[in-house]
């Protein structure tokens, strides 16, 4: 079934892309991911598994290169610019805006398509209310606790309307029991809205959760 | 969306090589010719070596020569020597943070006013001597003493070390923030070495490359200097650039054959300045490096570091007790010669003062803030830029980030030489003595040090920030202008109140490039120094000084306002 959903022109297919940096081969892999599937990415320190993911967001860094094509639902990915890709992405720091409001850092999500105060305000609402946060809308980011805070982060993150969403090791920093909760709490919201997902992470157990297949990286100067 | 703002960041560090460096190309190609005797607008039509013989045939030029050179290489070494000291010995203590924390003040103290605070101390009839007068010294008048503008420059030296004492201090603690000082010095103290010599083998081999360029800037200023020159400078003769500064703007156009003669004179000298400091620098790391491989651990260094606290200490005292006196001063009534403090004390000189400080005041407001604005501007196209291109990752520096070695090109050639050929050049096309001008000599300055103070913060910033905001949606415009500057607004403010802060410390600037029609709280600070009302110089320093003060003022009130209710951009409180 995951070959036909993405055949069909669904989900992300990554096929033969290759990173280097300043020419130095660093990774090359094909995957395919389904919509409402979680693909693990794992793999030693350095092996660009974070670059990987910046490449999917059309950022990546000077120095480094990329070749094969990314699509996402039967689009080329290539010459798009990063804001118009509908690309959402998590890192272990929930990295809200200290400058903005909880719910201001939820409109900066907004589309602007969905046009009136009072509708934009209403989505904002609804993503407190679906992250338990209600009434949280004026408070200061840094008021909150850090559980409070990545569930922020992921209703910021899903508000956009995303496509595909990247999973920068982003439970790291959490404690065991936070952790599964908060686990939970993503993967299912990504299953709800049939995102395809690419999960990069060091601890098997976030693999066993995310419940896909696993990639392992091995760096490309082992390979024969 | 995407191509607009990268070429506009194309254009930002060309045009900040244009603001920046054109002038003191342009100013030194303005010297070299009529140096030579070319200067079609004076009659100077063929080549020929006769600015170079009235040039010679100057009394008492060598020894103009000797002093330009030993003031610089002295208060160099003296300020250089005073803040390695210091950090050697109290690198890592309370007294340490303490200092930091005194320091910006002290640097926002313009060289016009520490020099005259400095004046009113140690004058034969200043505070000092008023001190311990008659009591200790049995003077019941002024003694008869050459203390200011003593013919070896002494008194010019410590005006000039005061002030680069606070800038070397600064430029060695951005330094140790990107080195890994605490873990090197705990390593060699267990080892058995004492702090103070442990941090001098150890800490300062990486920190002096770091530092390399803010010395010889240093060294530059002080072979050239005019300005503090003036008020404590010797006069007979005085120092190649405060000569040629008086030839500059002789009324005897004749004159400028030869003050451009002078001006590639002191070019010469400071590259000479320069050139025997990088020869000395090989030798003296020899001898370090020995020093290190013999093993002297010198533990029990207190009375050692005591000392070395002095020199820094010292300067932070003067410059805040010649602020005091000048503050004193601006509010004295009756002040004779032995008394320690005025008989009374009155707003007389204030209020006869309002009307006329009212002009000047807003004229240095007025290009102060401009430069400020613009040049930040400038500095975050060019940081941008940097940034975009990805320099400043794993350590390497483009010229542009703030850390570069362009930055610094404006502040090793003399001012005054450049300066001088800038308004040679701009009097044939007329342009000289308009604001454009005047404001675009003060951004050569001006720039350098905005881009120095925001290039720390701005590299600093985490990119991940921009990277989540673009993955919401947010094209590279709305990153900047919606997540980044508000994020940054502190370092932003800081950046234009040091940029404030210099253009309103500018002197040559505004009488070379102005003309004369500019006077700003420097220019009639420098003109009342000649003189002798000390009521009048008090009012005009204290001024001086209380501007860049109000910038800094506003700078921290503003972001602690705008953010008051964000804990993590420091609002609200301590996290």
């Amino acid at each position: 079934m995951t070959a036909a959903a993405v055949g069909a022109g669904t989900g992300l297919a990554l096929d033969r892309v290759a990173l280097t940096r300043h020419g130095q081969p660093l990774l090359a892999l094909s995957l395919e991911v389904p919509p409402g599937e979680v693909v693990t990415v794992m793999g030693p320190s350095g092996v660009g598994k974070s670059t990987l993911l910046l490449h999917l967001c059309g950022l990546l860094p000077p120095g480094f290169r990329a070749t094969g094509r990314v699509r996402l639902d039967g689009r080329d990915l290539d010459r798009v610019a990063p804001e118009v890709r509908r690309v959402g992405l998590l890192f272990q720091d929930d990295l809200l805006f200290p400058h903005l409001s909880v719910g201001g850092n939820l409109a900066f999500a907004v589309p602007r398509t969905v046009g009136g105060r009072a509708a934009r305000r209403a989505r904002v609402e609804a993503a407190l209310a679906d992250a338990d946060l209600a009434g949280f809308a004026d408070r200061d980011p840094a008021t909150l606790s850090g559980g409070q805070r990545a569930r922020v982060a992921v209703m910021r993150v899903l508000l956009s309307e995303p496509r595909l969403l990247l999973l920068d090791e982003p439970f790291g920093r959490l404690d065991a029991a936070l952790r599964a909760r908060f686990r939970a709490f993503v993967f299912t919201r990504a299953r709800e809205r049939a995102l395809p997902t690419l999960l990069v992470t060091h601890d098997a157990a976030d693999a066993a959760a995310a419940g896909g297949p696993v990639v392992t990286l091995v760096p490309q100067s082992y390979q024969t | 969306m995407g191509v607009a703002p990268r070429r506009w960041l194309g254009v930002a560090p060309a045009l900040t090589l244009v603001v920046m460096l054109g002038p003191v190309a342009a100013g030194l190609a303005g010297v070299v010719l009529p140096a030579f005797g070319y200067l079609p607008a004076l009659g100077g039509d063929r080549l020929t070596l006769e600015p170079w013989q009235a040039l010679a045939a100057e009394p008492g030029l060598w020894r103009s020569i000797r002093l330009s050179l030993t003031v610089g290489l002295a208060t160099t070494l003296v300020a250089l020597a005073a803040v390695v000291l210091f950090c050697a010995a109290w690198h890592g203590t309370r007294l340490f943070r303490a200092v930091e924390r005194a320091l910006a003040p002290v640097l926002a103290v313009p060289h016009v006013a520490a020099a005259v605070g400095l004046a009113f101390l140690i004058a034969p009839s200043g505070f000092l001597v008023r001190l311990m007068s008659p009591w200790a010294t049995g003077f019941e008048r002024p003694p008869d003493l050459l203390i200011l503008n003593d013919p070896d420059g002494l008194a010019l030296m410590a005006g000039l070390v005061i002030k680069e004492v606070p800038f070397l201090l600064l430029m060695v603690l951005s330094a140790l923030t990107q080195t890994n000082a605490a873990r090197l010095i705990a390593g060699v103290r267990t080892l058995g070495y004492g702090r103070t010599v442990g941090w001098l083998k150890a800490v300062l081999p990486q920190i002096y490359p770091q530092i390399r360029l803010p010395v010889f800037a240093v060294l530059a200023y002080g072979t050239a200097v005019v300005d503090t020159a003036l008020i404590l400078g010797p006069t007979t003769p005085a120092p190649l650039a405060v000569r040629l500064f008086g030839w500059a703007h002789d009324p005897d156009l004749a004159l400028r054959f030869q003050a451009s003669a002078a001006a590639v004179l002191l070019l010469g000298l400071v590259a000479a300045a320069i050139g025997l400091w990088l020869a000395l620098e090989r030798p003296v790391a020899w001898l370090g490096r020995r020093w290190a491989e013999g093993g002297g651990r010198f533990a029990d260094d207190r009375v050692v570091r005591w000392v070395a606290a002095l020199p820094v200490a010292g300067c932070v005292v003067l410059v805040g007790a010649g602020i005091l006196v000048l503050g004193l001063w601006s509010v004295a009534g009756l002040w004779r010669f032995p008394a320690a403090l005025p008989d009374g004390w009155t707003l007389a000189t204030w209020a006869h003062q309002a009307d006329d400080l009212v002009r000047p005041v807003a004229t240095s407001f007025a290009l102060s803030a401009t430069a400020a604005v613009i040049a930040l501007g400038l500095a975050v196209g060019c940081l941008e830029h940097a940034v975009a291109r990805g320099a400043g990752q794993g350590g390497r520096r483009s010229g542009w980030d703030g850390g570069g070695w362009l930055v610094y090109l404006p502040l090793l050639v003399p001012q005054v030489a450049f300066l001088f050929g800038v308004q040679v050049l701009l009097a044939r096309v007329g342009g000289d003595q308009t604001w454009p001008a005047v404001v675009w000599g003060h951004l050569v300055f001006v720039v350098p040090y905005v881009l120095l103070a925001l290039g720390e913060p701005y590299r600093a910033w985490d990119a991940r920030y921009g990277q989540v905001a673009r993955g919401l949606g947010a094209g590279p415009m709305r990153v900047l202008f919606a997540v980044k500057l508000p994020m940054l607004l502190g370092p932003l403010a800081i950046a234009a109140a040091v940029g404030f802060a210099v253009g309103i410390g500018q002197y040559l600037v505004t009488v070379l490039i102005g003309g004369g029609r500019f006077a700003t709280v420097t220019t009639e600070a420098v003109v009342l120094a000649a003189g002798g009302d000390r009521r009048l110089i008090g009012v005009y320093a204290m001024v001086q000084m209380l501007l860049p003060l109000v910038g800094f003022t506003v700078a921290l009130a503003l972001p602690a306002w705008v953010w008051r209710r964000r804990r993590g951009l420091g609002g609200g409180g301590e996290r």
